[in-house]
């Protein structure tokens, strides 16, 4: 490693050894994401040599393509998270998102049009959650809950409860967009990683993701500094929104037939999702790399408890147990931190 | 030329006089100790200065300017740095990123305006040097001690040629050790010719840094002396008025 290098040339063995400590190996075995990527490998290796359903191409097709809604809902409430609020709307938004798709598609309008349509719906609804909270400083947890019954409501209103399984002229884009695949890989796990990288590199490389780390750490620091914090809290449930918006048309794709039912509670798998990957509650902290590897963790679980022939009655209690157990060592480390 | 001037500034909130009258100068490279007890009226002054408050009465003079703030990113443009008590910082982030919070570097890649953390961390770098201090750049605030959190937040006072710096209780909460470190910084801005406004309820650390000694009791200065010729036991009986003026 480089580092060690010009350390050693500079300075004297203290120096080695406190850039040792903090070498790049070290920071990345001290990430929560990387010990789940690590619980996930281990929960493939042990699938695959126990059952012979799981490593086969169809299963892992499934399993990848299953794991890339919530995950993209993810990519959204990770940026949310990090911000210091929370999004228990995003499963009502995916829904009325590809409601408002399906409608406009079975009226004979466009894919293009009718997904314009549904992803200005889902910002709409990511902009109101946003200005309320922001600007009437009312908590995330209260405008996102009465938003979730909200949202769910005007895709029953809207499609009068009825499902919607015709789509127009475009109906084949739709269908592989969301059910078919490219080289193999299932489409909505191509539009997973595009996101994905695209999130990560806008956190990292943009003066909006520094504001977004620094309000979700200390917000009254950024206001005290200059950022613009009520403009990027907008902005944060705009991109969750947006993102629950995406899944949805790409959602409705895959499974060709749009109810009321879609996305109902799906914001509890994202969330965990997300904390088990080491986003932090409190905000401040969370990797697209741990959101995603979250999501595919508790997607590989789920997976597994039907291939072993277990009730997926239990995967709730699964699911729960890690969010616990994910925060709970997130509290444990941090007391550990402390006590030096 | 002074760095600051306040004639006959006031300021009541409602009923309330939480200031009266006070008038103030502070040249280039000088340190002004402000002392006074709790709700004697420091706060209302440096938000006053700071561009939190707007004065009831009286005129601010920048640089034999007169000039009234709105908000504090309009003090800061018109060259007033605050470092303030809890020193807003960032935890998450590193000491550079800190330093440059809200006015980030940015480079062009393509279409994109990226952050150019490279400059950042040089830049900090040159900071921390001038200020004499051990602070890495790269390293996460987090995991820093009291004196290197200050001069994170002292280093970003220097990043637009700031006249004048207030400092907020800079020493009320850390180890005897870091607080020389702290007094250290204070001196080098000295040194570089810029204005400090010290408020601090520390008497050793004013008499060991400030030139001038002010002292608030009630909402009006009652004491603006060198500190050469005061002692800590007139200022103590000034800021609780067993000494009634000096």
């Amino acid at each position: 490693m480089p580092e060690i290098g010009q350390a050693a040339s500079g300075a004297g063995m203290d120096a080695v050894i406190a850039r040792q400590t903090h070498s790049r190996l070290g920071r990345i075995v001290a990430q929560q994401a990387f010990w789940v990527f690590v619980a996930a490998v281990i929960a493939c290796v042990t699938l695959a040599l126990v059952t012979d359903t799981f490593a086969t191409p169809q299963n892992l097709f499934n399993v990848t393509r299953n794991f890339a809604f919530v995950a993209i809902v993810a990519l959204g409430m990770t940026v949310v998270i990090i911000s210091g609020g929370i999004d228990l709307s995003v499963g009502s938004v995916l829904c009325l998102s590809a409601m408002v798709l399906a409608i406009t598609m079975n009226a004979g309008y466009s894919f293009a049009f009718s997904a314009l349509l549904a992803i200005a719906a889902a910002l709409l609804v990511g902009f109101l959650n946003g200005v309320l909270i922001a600007y009437l400083r009312i908590p995330a947890f209260v405008v996102t809950l009465g938003m979730l019954s909200i949202a769910r409501s005007a895709a029953m209103i809207l499609s009068n409860n009825k499902m919607v399984f015709q789509f127009g002229p475009d109906e084949k884009l739709l269908f592989f967009l969301g059910g078919g695949s490219t080289y193999g890989i299932a489409n909505p796990v191509i539009a997973l990683s595009v996101l994905a990288v695209v999130t990560g590199l806008i956190l990292k490389w943009t003066r909006w993701g520094t504001h977004v780390f620094a309000i979700g750490a200390n917000e009254k620091a950024a206001v005290l500094t200059g950022i613009a914090v009520t403009r990027v809290k907008v902005s944060v449930y705009m991109f969750s929104a947006l993102m629950a918006g995406v899944a949805g048309v790409l959602e409705a794709g895959w499974l060709g037939g749009v109810t009321t039912n879609l996305g109902q509670s799906m914001e509890l798998s994202v969330i965990a999702a997300t904390v088990i990957g080491g986003a932090n509650l409190l905000g401040g902290a969370g990797t697209v790399f741990g959101s995603v590897v979250g999501a595919a963790l508790i997607e590989v679980i789920r997976n597994s408890l039907i291939l072993l022939g277990i009730s997926t009655f239990w995967q709730g209690a699964f699911v729960g147990s890690f969010i616990v157990l994910a925060v709970a060592f997130d509290r444990i480390r941090a007391y550990r931190e402390s006590e030096h | 030329m002074t760095a600051l001037r306040l004639e006959g500034v006031s300021k009541h909130f409602g009923a309330i006089h939480a200031l009266d009258d006070v008038s103030l100068t502070v040249q280039p490279g000088e340190v002004l100790g402000l002392m006074g007890d709790n709700g004697a009226g420091k706060s209302t002054l440096v938000k006053i200065i700071a561009g939190n408050f707007r004065p009831t009465h009286g005129k601010i003079f920048i640089k034999d300017r007169e000039t009234a703030f709105h908000n504090p990113l309009e003090a800061r443009r018109n060259g007033i740095e605050i470092v303030y008590q809890d020193l807003a910082l960032c935890d998450n982030l590193t000491a550079a990123v800190n330093v440059f919070l809200g006015r980030e570097l940015t480079r062009s890649l393509g279409p994109f305006r990226i952050l150019d953390y490279a400059a950042m961390n040089r830049r900090a770098a040159e900071l921390f040097g001038e200020l004499k201090s051990e602070t890495r750049p790269r390293d996460t605030v987090k995991s820093m001690s009291g004196g290197q959190r200050q001069a994170v937040a002292i280093a970003r006072t220097r990043l637009s040629d700031a006249d004048l710096v207030l400092m907020d209780e800079p020493t009320a909460a850390i180890s005897v050790r870091q607080v020389a470190e702290v007094l250290n910084l204070i001196n080098q801005l000295k040194r570089q010719g810029i204005a400090v406004i010290l408020i601090s309820h520390r008497m050793p650390d004013v008499f060991a840094v400030a030139d001038r000694i002010a002292v608030l009791r009630r909402g009006t200065k009652v004491a603006d002396k060198p500190t050469g010729s005061t002692s800590p036991e007139e200022i103590t009986g000034l800021i609780t008025g067993a000494i009634q003026h000096a």
